[in-house]
């Protein structure tokens, strides 16, 4: 079990969503950019599965990711075995500050000064660069995106594309403040100066900091997909890597990758396989020409565990981070991925963060969903999203004495006014005389209907009772 | 893991009918119109006057105590083994997927369990299990067609309607970018969260004028009053009904199998 970590730098208010969701739905470059970035998604998704039976798939890799997790203290034991075997040093962090301080101590130990950073949402959850700036040292992000929005101050909007609410001109303008470069709207002249002015910080930094897709506990292989390339850099050129994951990522073996690697590829950016997919197994050996002195790994529980208590919210541990939820998300696609204010943003951080943060904090994530049901639909590992949205509302009001809500900060969204209303409607709704009473004389007095209704009549017209219920008319004709 | 197979049952002589709240105080025609459907196919409709709400609103909201309250209320309305057929793909995903859930545990868990494997979502019942046809009188018309999120996930019945309007030889259905995508009513989402829901109606509405078409059918009056209401308001040229009353509206007086 963890508390939260009190983060520090640009720690932002969650519970202010509403705010920032009608700040983006009111900005039409928001609009724009996420509505055409999504659409594309969803497209490459849609072919990259065509000829597969994705349902067959798509059971795999719940299987996969459901056998992992029943295994789950096991499984991380022997990894732990493994890796120390394959020199590799692990090291076990019960909350973001911990595995900041772990990450810290051996940047210290080392004198380093300069940190290289592929892509690693874990070392967003623990906000680490912002941690390590406060320590003096430096936090570069390489990959692409993620070094847009270090360069913006921003946090990424997607888990998979970081800088995804920026478009080319955006980007070309910031590349042009920030570094000099010349404003282009050429990608490929864009992609290539972040290039030249990355390559030469790889060569200087002490130590690289990475991410983990799969970590294979059989083998003690740390498994890292990428497709810029700067993930191998980020692992191989400085002499001490750090690797930093959340304890969920752990399979029993090799052979489990495979089909959790083509569901996540495909499911992310629609491609077959990425161009990089980096398997870690130990330091340089004596005989090797390149690779760091030191490998570390930073198994980063910050609320998993006391996920993990609970048979359903257990699911949500099976997550991949493909992304796919949030491609698909119509609400995600309208308000962008800062609204959410929170390291994962659309479904999965829906699901994921009352957990990180606690209900109480992020007490209006659950609500932000129609429920249609296409995230489930398009989750690689069939995550229930839907449902546990619906148990996390549950739980955000204490709704349900047949089920105790336990997740932290549970009951923060109960109000008495509300809990009132819904006792009211269920007094109205498990009584038919009641109902037919009550129904029957609105449509008597349809007349009296105000033609506003709160926030419905901001955007619709009222909807109109009938001069006759259902139970009239089909009593009128004896049934 | 996988869902279970929906297995179809064999053309029973009754059915109850669960009209639903909103079909019962706003649009009691497209109950009707259901009903007629279901006489015409031979089958006696029955009523059960005490029904009210399947109670989704409080689940969905998180109040489950609540939610059983009401939900207990329809349990005993059946007793009957006939299917009960549901105007909504909404209400009909409600008592088909999470009755069992909210009941698990409590001494009605096996007759919710019960109930639930007997809900079908009624256009679903009329194409699959009355395999009904059409004859279309109408003039002709084009229309499109949005089909509820929960229809199209919960109840997997995206298919039946676009089957049932291609049996209707005058209605040319023209389809909208992205038809899968949710209109934004939610229930209770398009009032706690109404700038997002307003964003999302928004686009649907677009969608479907943009298709050329003046109306529009769909399986949830959910939807409807949700994009209709939308359009009304922003005097968009698309209106809508249920696509109950549309197809007995097409038919009305002939038709049907007779077995």
């Amino acid at each position: 079990m963890s508390e939260t970590a009190e983060h520090t730098g640009h720690h932002i208010d969650v519970k202010q969503f509403h705010p920032r969701a009608q700040a983006a739905i009111h900005n039409p470059k928001i609009r724009k950019n996420f509505r055409s970035a999504m659409d594309g998604l969803m497209s490459k998704r849609k072919t990259a599965f065509e000829g597969w039976d994705l349902e067959t798939l798509r059971d795999l890799g719940a299987n996969v990711r459901l056998r992992a997790l029943a295994n789950l203290p096991d499984l991380l034991e022997q990894l732990e075995e493994k890796l120390t075997e394959n020199g590799i040093k692990v090291h076990w962090a019960v909350d973001a500050d911990e595995a900041c301080r772990i990450v810290r101590d051996i940047c210290k130990a080392r004198d380093a000064k300069t940190v290289i950073k592929g892509k690693s949402m874990v070392s967003e959850e623990m906000e680490l660069n912002h941690y390590l700036e406060e320590q003096g040292i430096e936090a570069l992000e390489s990959d692409l995106g993620e070094y847009i929005v270090q360069l913006a101050d921003e946090t990424p909007s997607h888990i998979i594309m970081p800088a995804i609410h920026k478009n080319t001109g955006e980007i070309s303008q910031l590349l042009h403040d920030k570094t000099g470069t010349d404003l282009s709207n050429d990608v490929e002249y864009l992609t290539a100066s972040a290039r030249q002015q990355l390559r030469e910080k790889f060569m200087n930094a002490d130590v690289g900091v990475s991410g983990v897709n799969f970590a294979v506990a059989e083998t003690g292989t740390l498994c890292l997909v990428e497709n810029e390339g700067n993930g191998r850099m980020t692992t191989t050129v400085p002499p001490c890597h750090i690797a930093v994951t959340g304890i969920e990522k752990v399979v029993p073996s090799m052979e489990d990758v495979s089909a959790l690697l083509a569901l996540l590829t495909r499911s992310a950016t629609g491609q077959h396989i990425t161009t990089y997919f980096n398997m870690i197994s130990g330091p340089r050996k004596a005989e090797e020409l390149d690779g760091p002195e030191e490998v570390h790994l930073v198994l980063v529980d910050n609320g998993r565990s006391a996920i993990y208590q609970d048979d359903e919210l257990l699911d949500t541990l099976r997550c991949i981070r493909c992304g796919a939820c949030m491609n698909h998300c119509p609400v995600y696609t309208r308000v962008g991925g800062h609204a959410y204010g929170t390291t994962y943003p659309g479904p999965i951080g829906k699901i994921l963060m009352p957990h990180l943060i606690g209900l109480d904090e992020g007490r209006h994530l659950p609500s932000a969903s129609s429920l249609c049901g296409a995230c489930g639909e398009v989750c690689p590992v069939k995550i229930p999203i839907p449902d546990l949205l619906v148990r996390l509302r549950q739980e955000s009001v204490d709704g349900d004495k047949l089920h105790p809500a336990k997740v932290r900060g549970h009951g923060a969204k109960r109000s008495s006014m509300e809990a009132m209303i819904w006792k009211g409607w269920a007094w109205m709704h498990a009584s038919a005389g009641i109902y037919r009473f009550g129904t029957g004389a609105a449509s008597k007095f349809r007349a009296l209907q105000p033609s506003k209704a709160g926030a419905w009549t901001d955007y619709r017209t009222a909807p109109k009772l009938a001069a006759k219920t259902l139970h009239q008319r089909m009593k009128e004709r004896g049934q | 893991m996988v869902d279970p197979i929906k297995v179809y049952p064999s053309k029973p002589a009754k059915v109850y009918f669960y009209g639903t709240c909103l079909v019962d105080m706003f649009y009691p025609d497209a109950g009707i119109a259901g009903v007629e459907l279901l006489e015409r196919e031979g089958i006696e409709v029955l009523f059960p006057q005490d029904q009210t709400c399947c109670g989704q609103p409080a689940y969905t909201s998180g109040y489950h105590d609540q939610a059983r309250s009401v939900a207990k209320a329809q349990l005993d309305l059946f007793p009957g083994d006939w299917p009960i057929v549901v105007p909504s793909g909404s209400c009909g995903g409600m008592m088909r997927k999470h009755y069992p859930d909210l009941f698990k545990d409590t001494p009605d868990e096996v007759k919710a369990a019960e109930v639930a494997g007997r809900v079908w979502e009624l256009t679903d019942f009329l194409l699959n299990v009355c395999h009904i046809k059409l004859e279309d009188l109408g003039e002709p018309t084009t229309v499109a067609m949005h089909t509820s999120c929960s229809a199209r996930r919960e109840m997997g019945v995206a298919e039946v309607g676009p089957k049932l309007l291609g049996q209707l030889k005058n209605v040319n259905l023209v389809e909208q970018i992205r038809p899968e995508e949710c209109c934004g009513f939610g229930g209770t989402f398009a009032v706690r969260h109404p700038e997002i829901s307003g964003a999302m109606v928004s686009e649907k509405v677009e969608t479907l004028v943009d298709t050329g078409a003046k109306e529009f059918v769909t399986t949830d009056c959910g939807c409807l009053m949700n994009i209709a209401g939308y359009a009304e308001k922003n005097h968009k040229p698309v209106s809508g009904q249920h696509i109950l009353s549309f197809l007995w509206a097409r038919t009305q007086g002939k038709g049907g199998q007779q077995s």
